[in-house]
This record gives C-alpha cells, sequence and structure tokens, in this order.
C-alpha cells in the first residue's frame, strides 16, 4: 500500500475548513435481541456464550421466520433520543435494506429508512478546556446488528487473501441505535477534539441512561467518522470519506486528524478526493481505501412488511422524558462541585474519557481523588503503552477494591500498582493478586523489629548519629529495611521503630 | 415501452445475486419488457393525494416482553449448514468489503 | 374400508368419536389411496412415514378417556410451503432439497396439537409462484379431474388431494388466488382467510402483507372445523390479529339451513366484463347467483373501478417482496450450495440461486429487484401500494351496499399442461378475481358452482366479505352448497371420473 502524503495539520487547516459527521452505533444491553427472544450478546450474562449459541430462527433467516419488536429496545431507543434533545416520532417504521454478505442471515437488515423513531436533536459537548460545542443530531433509529465473520488461513486474518471464512450469528439482531449528526461545521483545529469529545459525551449519555456497557472494544459502540474540506471562503461541501469502525476514543481523534491531513495533501497537490468508505488502521495510526461509492449501493429500501408502525404514546414518551439523567454538561459540573476536583484535573478525566469510570469507582466507595489518580495515572499509562482504551482494562470495582486495601494500610501506594498491573493481566480479584503475589504490606512489628536491630547492627555510625539527635539519618536505616522487606513495609512504621530502637 | 434493456437485466442480476447466462439476459430481457408494460398502468391512478398502503390490517406498536425464549440448540443451527466447522458456518472466501 | 377416504373430515370426525372407526383405519385407507393414486395425480412431495405411529397415539389417548379436539384422528396434507420439524419442507424448490425445518409452522404445531394426523407434503409451484404447480422443482401435480391439466396453483397439490380423496382436508397458503384458484379448477373448497387471521409464522414467505394460510377441503364445513383449529393470535407473528374469532364451524352449520340467503345482499362487479371469462364460466356463476335469487337473495350491481389496477399492483408488490424475501437462500446457512472453485462467496451464491432457483422464481425475483431499485420506486412500488389503498376503498365502498360480494373464482377452468407455462401474462390473468382480495386482505372463499357446459370441469364461485367477517363467508359458503349439491342430487365430485390403475 503507498504510503499517504500528509499536509502538516496547521497549514491544512489554514488553507480548508474541515466539515465533520459522525454515525454512531450503539448496541443496547436488553436481554433479547431485537426482534427475536435469543439472548444478546451485548449483555453481560451473555459475554461467555460459545458460537451460534444465541440463535434464534429469525437471526439466521431461517424459512418461515419472522421479526417480532423488543419493546424494552424501543423504550431505550425512545430514551436516548430523548436525551439527544430529538423530537420522537408520532409514527416510525422499519425498512429492509437489501444487500447480500454472508453475516447478514436474511440478507437484508431490518433498520428505518425514511421514518426514524428519533429525530433533529443537538449535544451540547465539553471540551477539555471547558468550552462548549453544540453538535446537531440529524436522526437516531433502531435497527439490527449483523453476525460476526472470522476470516480463516492467509497470512493476517484479514479479509483479503483469507482461505475461508467461518460465520457466527450470535451478534445478529443486536439491537443498534444508530445516532446521526448533521454536519458540524466551525471545528476548525479542534476538528480532532471536538470527534473525541463527542463520542466520549454518546458515551457517558448510554452509560447514565443504562441501555448499552458502552465497551468500545467490544463493539458495543461504533462510530465512523465523515471527513470532508472545502476551501476556505467556499460555500460548496467538499467530497467526504467514511473512515469506518473507528473503535476507541483515541483512534476517533486520530483518524479525523490524519484524513484532515490525508485530504489536503491531496487538494492542495490539485487532486480531489474520492467518495468512500475508508478503513482505519490501529497499529499504523492510517486510514486505508475500501469499497468506493457506486450504484451497486442500491439498498432497494421498502417498508418491513412483517412488522408494524411503532407509534409511542405522548404519556410513555413523558414518562421517559422524566426518568432522564441530566445532560452531560450539567452532569459535569455537579460531579466537578462534588467531587472537588480543580478545573485541571476535572478536564484531565472528562479529556481521558473516563467520567463514567471515576463516577463508578467513587460509587464502588474510593475516594473521589484517589479514583481520579488511579484513571488518569497508572490505568492510563497502560492503556497507551498498549493502545487500548483505558476501561477496557480494568473493572471500576476493582479499582475500588485496590484504593480499600491502601486505605486498610494492607497495601503501599508502589505495592497497589503491582496489584492493578496483576488484575490487568488477568491474574484475578485484587485480593486473589495480593494472596498469589503475596505483596501485602508485613504489619508484624516482630519481623520489622528483627530487620532493624540487623540494620543498626550493620551501621554503628548511623545509630550514633540518630542519638546525636540527627534523626535524618535513619534514612538510610529505614532504606536497607524496606530493601531487606522486599518492599512489604510501611515505611512510616519502619521509621516510628527504627527511631524507638536507637532510642532505647 | 419500458426501458428493459439486457444490460439493466445483468445488472439486476448482480443485485439479486443471480448468475444469468447470456441466453437467460435475452430471455428475461424480453419478458420484463413485456410484463413492465402490463404493469406500468399502476401509475395512472396513484396521484399524490392517495396515501400508500404497506399493510392491508393496519395495526401499531406490537411488542414482544424483553424475555429470552425461542433459542436453538446449536445443533440445530447447524443441522442444515452446507459445510461447518468449530460451531460455525463456514464460507469460501470473500473478497468484497464489509458493508 | 377404502370408503373411509370419501367421508368428509366433519363426518370422520364423528365416527372417531364414537369409535366405529379407528384414526390407524382411517390413516391407513388414506395411505391406501395415496398409494393407489398419487402416482397419476402427484399431489404427494412427501408422505409421511410415521403417520400411522400419530393415529395410533391418538387411538390410544381417545381410548383412555382423553378429551381430544373435535379433528382428533383426521388425517391431514401440509403444503409444502409450512416448515415441519418431522418431513422436508421444500416450497417446490431444488434450492431447499431435503431441509429439514428444527421448528414447526404455528399452524402446523396447532393441527398436531388438536390431534390431526400429518399425512404428508402437498405440491406447489416453486415458492407459492405461480398458478398451475407446473413451477414445482419437483414436476406437476394433475388434476384429478383430467389427468392432462393443472390442479390450479400454487397449492395444486393440497387442492387435488383432497379431490382425488387422498386427504379429507388440506392446508394450503394464499397470496393472489392460491387456495381459491385451485378450488375452482378442481371442485373443491378453499378459504383465504382475513390477512392477520392465521398465522404466518413457519409459513416460508413468499410476499409477507399478501400471504395467508388457510384450509382447502371438499366442504365448506370442513375448512370452517380446520380453520379453528388453526386461526387465532399468534405473538411470532406481528401482524397476526388478537381478535376474539366466533367458531367458524358454528357458522358453517347455521348457513348450511339456507336461512342466511333471504334478504342477503349478494354485490356483482359492475367492472368485471363477461368477455374475459370462458362462457362455461360465466353461465356456470350466474346460474349459482339465480339460484341464491331464487333463495331470497337480492343481487346487487356495485362498482370497484380499481380491479382493472389489481392485476398489475399484485405483480409488482409480490415480486418485489418475493425478491427480499428469496434472498435468504445463498447457500450459507441451509439449502443447495454450488461450489465454484476459486470463486468468491459471491460467486458461490450466484451460482447456487442460478442453480437453485427455476424460470419463474429467477423472472419475478429479478422484475421484484427492478421495482425496488433506486430511480423506480415511486413509479412501481410506491404507485402499486397507492393502488392497494383505492382498491380497499371500492371495497369499503362496496360493503356498504352489500353483504357479500361475488365473482367467479376465476376466468376459465383447467387448461391444459403446458399451455401456457411460457406466457407469464396470461398465466397472470388466471388471479385477475381473487388478487384485489389479497390486496386489500379481506377473506375470500371458493365453493364449486357446477361444471362448465363446454368441456365438463369444475368451476367455483367466490365469495367476498370484509376484513374480519371470515364467518360470514362461512355462514354464505355453506348455505349456497347446500342449495347447489341439492339441485346436483349430491357433491359435484361425485361427477369426477375414478381414478387408479388407470394409467
Ligand atoms: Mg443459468
Ligand atoms: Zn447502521
Amino acid at each position: 500500500m503507498a504510503k499517504d502524503k500528509l499536509l502538516e495539520f496547521d497549514k491544512a487547516l489554514e488553507l480548508y475548513e474541515p466539515v465533520l459527521g459522525f454515525e454512531v452505533h450503539v448496541e443496547l444491553n436488553t436481554a433479547t435481541k431485537m426482534f427475536s427472544s435469543a439472548g444478546n450478546p451485548a449483555n453481560s450474562a451473555n459475554h461467555e456464550a460459545g458460537p451460534n449459541t444465541l440463535v434464534a430462527p429469525v437471526d439466521m433467516g431461517l424459512p418461515g421466520s419472522l421479526p417480532v419488536v423488543n419493546e424494552t429496545a424501543v423504550r431505550y431507543s425512545i430514551s436516548l433520543g430523548l436525551a439527544l434533545g430529538c423530537s420522537i416520532a408520532p409514527s416510525s417504521r422499519f425498512a429492509r435494506k437489501n444487500y447480500f454478505y454472508p453475516d447478514l442471515g436474511k440478507n437484508y437488515q431490518i433498520s428505518q429508512y425514511d421514518e426514524p423513531i428519533a429525530f433533529e436533536g443537538s449535544v451540547e459537548i465539553e471540551l477539555g478546556d471547558g468550552t462548549l460545542v453544540t453538535v446537531p443530531i440529524e436522526r437516531a433509529h433502531m435497527e439490527e446488528d449483523a453476525g460476526k465473520l472470522t476470516h480463516v488461513g492467509g497470512s493476517t486474518g484479514r479479509i483479503q487473501g483469507a482461505e475461508y471464512s467461518l460465520v457466527d450469528y450470535n451478534r445478529a439482531g443486536v439491537p443498534l441505535v444508530e445516532i446521526v449528526t448533521k454536519p458540524i461545521f466551525g471545528a476548525e483545529h479542534r476538528a480532532p477534539e471536538i470527534a473525541k469529545a463527542y463520542v466520549a459525551a454518546i458515551r457517558d449519555i448510554v452509560i447514565s441512561l443504562g441501555i448499552s456497557e458502552a465497551r468500545m472494544e467490544r463493539g458495543n459502540l461504533r462510530c465512523d467518522a465523515n471527513v470532508s474540506l472545502r476551501p476556505r471562503g467556499q460555500e460548496k461541501l467538499g467530497t467526504r470519506t467514511e473512515t469506518k469502525n473507528v473503535n476507541s476514543m483515541r483512534s476517533v481523534e486520530r483518524a479525523v486528524r490524519y484524513e484532515i491531513q490525508r485530504q489536503a495533501a491531496i487538494l492542495a497537490a490539485g487532486g480531489t478526493i474520492t467518495q468512500e468508505t475508508r478503513h482505519w488502521h490501529e497499529d499504523t495510526g492510517t486510514t486505508s481505501p475500501g469499497r468506493p461509492k457506486s450504484d451497486a449501493d442500491d439498498y432497494r429500501y421498502f417498508p418491513e412488511p412483517d412488522l408494524l408502525p411503532v407509534e409511542p404514546s405522548l404519556a410513555l414518551i413523558e414518562e421517559l422524558r422524566a426518568a432522564l439523567p441530566e445532560p452531560p454538561v450539567v452532569r459535569h459540573r455537579r460531579l466537578k462541585g462534588e467531587w472537588g476536583f480543580t478545573d485541571l484535573e476535572f478536564q484531565d478525566v472528562v479529556n481521558g474519557g473516563l467520567l463514567a469510570e471515576v463516577e463508578q469507582t467513587v460509587a464502588a466507595g474510593a475516594a473521589p481523588a484517589a479514583a481520579r489518580k488511579w484513571w488518569t495515572g497508572e490505568i492510563s499509562r497502560v492503556a497507551n503503552a498498549q493502545g487500548v482504551e483505558a476501561s477496557s482494562l480494568v473493572e471500576p470495582q476493582a479499582v475500588a477494591a485496590v484504593q480499600k486495601l491502601v486505605d486498610a494500610g494492607t497495601l503501599t501506594d508502589k505495592l497497589a500498582r503491582q496489584v492493578l498491573e496483576g488484575v490487568i493481566a488477568g491474574e484475578g480479584t485484587p485480593q486473589e493478586v495480593v494472596d498469589a503475589r503475596g505483596l501485602a504490606v508485613v504489619s508484624d512489628d516482630g519481623a520489622l523489629i528483627a530487620a532493624i536491630d540487623d540494620a543498626l547492627a550493620a551501621q554503628p555510625d548511623v545509630l550514633a548519629k540518630i542519638r546525636d539527635g540527627k534523626v535524618q539519618a535513619a534514612g538510610a536505616v529505614i532504606g536497607a529495611v524496606m530493601k531487606a522487606m522486599r518492599g512489604q513495609a510501611d515505611a512510616a512504621r519502619v521509621r516510628e521503630l527504627v527511631l524507638e530502637r536507637a532510642g532505647s | 415501452m419500458s426501458e428493459i434493456t439486457p444490460d439493466l437485466v445483468r445488472h439486476l442480476g448482480v443485485l439479486a445475486r443471480i448468475q444469468l447466462s447470456d441466453e437467460e439476459v435475452e430471455r428475461l430481457t424480453g419478458q420484463l419488457d413485456v410484463i413492465v408494460d402490463n404493469i406500468a398502468k399502476v401509475s395512472e391512478v396513484a396521484t399524490p393525494e392517495v396515501p400508500a398502503t404497506s399493510h392491508p390490517i393496519r395495526l401499531h406498536n406490537v411488542f414482544r416482553p424483553d424475555v429470552a425464549g425461542d433459542m436453538l440448540t446449536v445443533e440445530q443451527v447447524l443441522q442444515n449448514a452446507p459445510d461447518a466447522a468449530d460451531g460455525r458456518f463456514r464460507v469460501t472466501a470473500i473478497l468484497g468489503e464489509e458493508q | 374400508m377404502s370408503d373411509l377416504t370419501r367421508l368428509t373430515a366433519a363426518d370422520l370426525a364423528d365416527k372417531l368419536a364414537a369409535g366405529e372407526v379407528s384414526s390407524v383405519e382411517a390413516t391407513q385407507a388414506h395411505l391406501d389411496r395415496i398409494a393407489a393414486v398419487d402416482g397419476d395425480v402427484h399431489a404427494f412431495l412427501h408422505v409421511s412415514d410415521h403417520a400411522l405411529d400419530v393415529a395410533a397415539d391418538i387411538d390410544r389417548r381417545r381410548s383412555a378417556g382423553e378429551q381430544l379436539g373435535g379433528l382428533a384422528g383426521v388425517p391431514l396434507a401440509i403444503k409444502d410451503v409450512l416448515v415441519t420439524t418431522d418431513m422436508p419442507s421444500t416450497s417446490g424448490s431444488r434450492i431447499l432439497e431435503g431441509y429439514m425445518s428444527p421448528y414447526d409452522a404455528t399452524v402446523v404445531a396447532r393441527a398436531r396439537a388438536a390431534g390431526l394426523v400429518p399425512l404428508g407434503k402437498t405440491n406447489m409451484d416453486e415458492f407459492a409462484m405461480g398458478s398451475s404447480t407446473e413451477h414445482s422443482a419437483y414436476g406437476p401435480t394433475h388434476n384429478p379431474w383430467d389427468l392432462d391439466r393443472i390442479p390450479g396453483g400454487s397449492g395444486g397439490g393440497s387442492a387435488a388431494a383432497v379431490a382425488a380423496f387422498e386427504a379429507p382436508i388440506a392446508l394450503g397458503s394464499d397470496t393472489g388466488g392460491s387456495i381459491r384458484q385451485p378450488a375452482h379448477v378442481t371442485g373443491t373448497v378453499g378459504m383465504k382467510p382475513t390477512y392477520g387471521g392465521v398465522s404466518r409464522f413457519g409459513a416460508i414467505a413468499l410476499a409477507s402483507s399478501l400471504d395467508q394460510v388457510g384450509p382447502v377441503s371438499r366442504t365448506v364445513l370442513d375448512s370452517a372445523l380446520l380453520h379453528d383449529v388453526i386461526g387465532g393470535h399468534d405473538p411470532h407473528d406481528s401482524t397476526s390479529l388478537t381478535d376474539a374469532w366466533p367458531s367458524f364451524a358454528a357458522a358453517a352449520r347455521e348457513g348450511a339451513s339456507g336461512e342466511v340467503l333471504k334478504g342477503l345482499r349478494v354485490g356483482v362487479i359492475a367492472e368485471l366484463p363477461d368477455s374475459g371469462f370462458q362462457p362455461g364460466v360465466s353461465a356456470s356463476f350466474r346460474a349459482a347467483l339465480a339460484a341464491m335469487e331464487a333463495a331470497g337473495a337480492e343481487i346487487v350491481e356495485v362498482s370497484a373501478p380499481h380491479f382493472e389496477y389489481g392485476v398489475a399492483a399484485y405483480y409488482l408488490i409480490l415480486p418485489a417482496e418475493a425478491s427480499s424475501n428469496l434472498a435468504k437462500f445463498d447457500s450459507v446457512r441451509f439449502g443447495m450450495r454450488v461450489n465454484v472453485p476459486g470463486g468468491t462467496v459471491e460467486d458461490v451464491m450466484a451460482a447456487t440461486r442460478d442453480a437453485g432457483f427455476g424460470d419463474e422464481v429467477k423472472r419475478r425475483v429479478i422484475l421484484g429487484t427492478y421495482a425496488l431499485s433506486a430511480g423506480y420506486y415511486d413509479a412501481y412500488y410506491g404507485s402499486a401500494q397507492k393502488v392497494r389503498t383505492l382498491i380497499q376503498r371500492d371495497f369499503d365502498e362496496a360493503f356498504a351496499q352489500v353483504d357479500v360480494i361475488a365473482t367467479p373464482s376465476a376466468p376459465t377452468t383447467a387448461f391444459k399442461i403446458g399451455e401456457k407455462v411460457d406466457d407469464p401474462i396470461q398465466m397472470y390473468l388466471n388471479d385477475v378475481t381473487t388478487i384485489p382480495v389479497n390486496l386489500a386482505g379481506v377473506p375470500g372463499i371458493s365453493i364449486p358452482s357446477g361444471l362448465a357446459e363446454e368441456d365438463g370441469l369444475p368451476v367455483g364461485i367466490q365469495f367476498i366479505a370484509p376484513a374480519r367477517e371470515d364467518a360470514r363467508l362461512y355462514r354464505v359458503g355453506a348455505a349456497v352448497e347446500t342449495l347447489l349439491v341439492d339441485r346436483w342430487g349430491g357433491p359435484l365430485l361425485d361427477r369426477a371420473p375414478v381414478l387408479g390403475g388407470t394409467r
């Protein structure tokens, strides 16, 4: 693959105005699928399900099977629509989107086309420095997910060069809400940041609604990013590309930046942009062309004859509206106050897309400051090193459990980091890691005193200095004791005991 | 006369995933032309003020409670599979693009 | 015991209940009849190898004093469009050869629960696309009245099975006349219920907004009895009506007295000209109307100006929905697979669908793909859906004046096998009087009206009622049946030629 030429970002922005658009697919965590009563793999109850064990006749398009709409999925969709500030359609309906693909059991996707359940809304998002940006929402519609293909053979496990593919229909029929923005103007040099903040805001909304697990690494939340550039002063929109399935907030930011630089280089050289889908490559941080848009994209939409219109009553809409959680920006202000964070501290959390994680860690019993330090510190560091989302590494409950051990004096900060490392590596719960690695602080004074006496005996000059009142000299002894205890001692207690022993 | 041409029929064959021979394309072009001429008359009375009917008996809000049931066993899922491996359906390589 | 096959389902059920015959005897009699005549008729694609076991179980349960359904122990033929767990379900297509469903269609499950004994699966036009059963991938079914002629379609197998006394009753499906037109050409009874009255779950879909499962029989009462078993709400079918239905059998029994004809207002459609109809068909129709009039009915001319657009709308809506419904037959999860050496999965799908679908299926799938494709949708599919509205309005206006509408069930008697198979337009016109009923979702029944003078073949009369008034059709159908059978001095089928060992 030829390497793309990129124009330097600031130069690109000088010449062109970026226009963004996003399509975010949210997998709902209902107990069952959108159109069948098979278990929903996007619900945590079903994460361990083996291939093709969550399949009802309609999910695999068996002859004679029929879809029936999941009422809870409709309620969730309405709630999400309301949270996005949308109007809820008095009547919306399903349509068939026809195309052949082996992961599509019926060879059509049941979606909503000309009559989505929610339309015309907006989301206010907060950038790192507290700036508020309003993202206009075009629509949110209900549809079903496709199954999963695994490509086998060839060198890469990628679709190209595979010998054959295996199809699992567990995911086929998982309820999705697709949220489509209108074109976002005026993003300018903040375009990548807005992209990330938008996805973070959607994630926060669905988490606070409790309608999705919103784990991007599991595909619960998937973002397609549309980017186009237009020369400064031009009215007409440029040709856009659609970068598919960018599955972390970090990647959304990077992909948008990359597309701006790539398109700018082409335009600046007098070239034209091809309207196409593009794929994001996490490893190289680049996009590559997918299928060009063509006449073959004739989905032959028509109203789904097996399903009836959805006509929510005003009473239902008002009931769901009354139960909505606060909007993201209001929530930010509340949490910042409750947690007592400085602007900078709070922005750190928001920028990292870690608001839900910190909130859940606090809910599990950790102090806000400690929760923040863990997520923006150690966990984010590991996540960056591994190129994954911090939220994918560890559950908030485990972080809180680690902090509890610190608060109880069972772990030092340093030991706690090792415990967390073990939890991230899949060695078990914090307590299991403590036990297996033998990481608890030695709180038995007898063992400490023995080590202290040894160290004092080995360094008689230090002992003398301490007795002379030069208390800071104790550091050398403390260091030796900590070393002897392989770090598993509480340094403050060691200090106390050293002074006690030296004085006696 | 309608606008059915062999190229259009060939394109429709691609959309419908039916590999039509030249002979079939030729025959279908002629037949579809006649059929379409006969059915195009629907537009004579389908004026803008007439609403479309997609369901003969119009119901709404037909929902299912979010309760599990109706699941097939893996054996049932794969019962008629032309080819399968590792509990999944096996198909020959796909060179197209995911949609 | 071969006369057991001549009994109606109602009479057989009475004898079973009275312990005069066993279900094993009744089932064996029908299996013998199938063995004797089905080589000529070819109504069945598959005959159950455990029907006698099922029958024996019913007999056991009956003798143990279990309370059984009214039709328990009565044999039943099942159109192959309905999926069954114990027999293959092919919908008449090569692409589904040997397909075994992991679940039963709701109507089949209800029939089993009621103690009916499935005899086998009946032949049909491939995926129910046709009016002659010549489009079955497994060879045509022959009309018991004349083995060189078609038994109608798509449900020619079910109609021929009951006409040839291979089964007392059968299940059919009707998308544009596939129950009623075969009834017409075989001298039997067929009912297309109100859309949503009978579950479609497990009926291999042709056109979802038109398909409806219904009963096939030799008498109106038998259809009503079977309708009572299979009908009613099914949560697996979103389009299933939640209505509490009256007993259709009770309606048929009430109608048989003939009282219902007194003062009944019967609409005849002004726009259906005699010219398109075979003279013997028109004559039989008019004679039946005259008989009804003589019995106290009032014949009223009604206008249905949009009926003439029905066939055109139907041949847009049906192929469009079918092109999508039939996309699932792609060689990935079930059914035929044609391997293409070195080919992609797309190549395999395209080659399989080429080899697995017959000409009529390909024709309609391509037509439907065209009707839905961008740029044509409004002119074709969208317009056809509007015609549906106009036809519904025609019905509404007509039913403001009359209780039922009567039409000939089809324009001609049974034609010769092969006569129209290469002329799709001629074939499509077979359903000119049945199609508007499906487009509007209202119920329609076809009962025998007599024989055509010129060829001595059966003719049917169709009655149509407003949506949800299925019981009215059983009442009127039974009344007219009684009236005509009295005039004939016995059932029409008594005049059919004797089958068996003639070929
Ligand atoms: Mg061919
Ligand atoms: Zn989507």
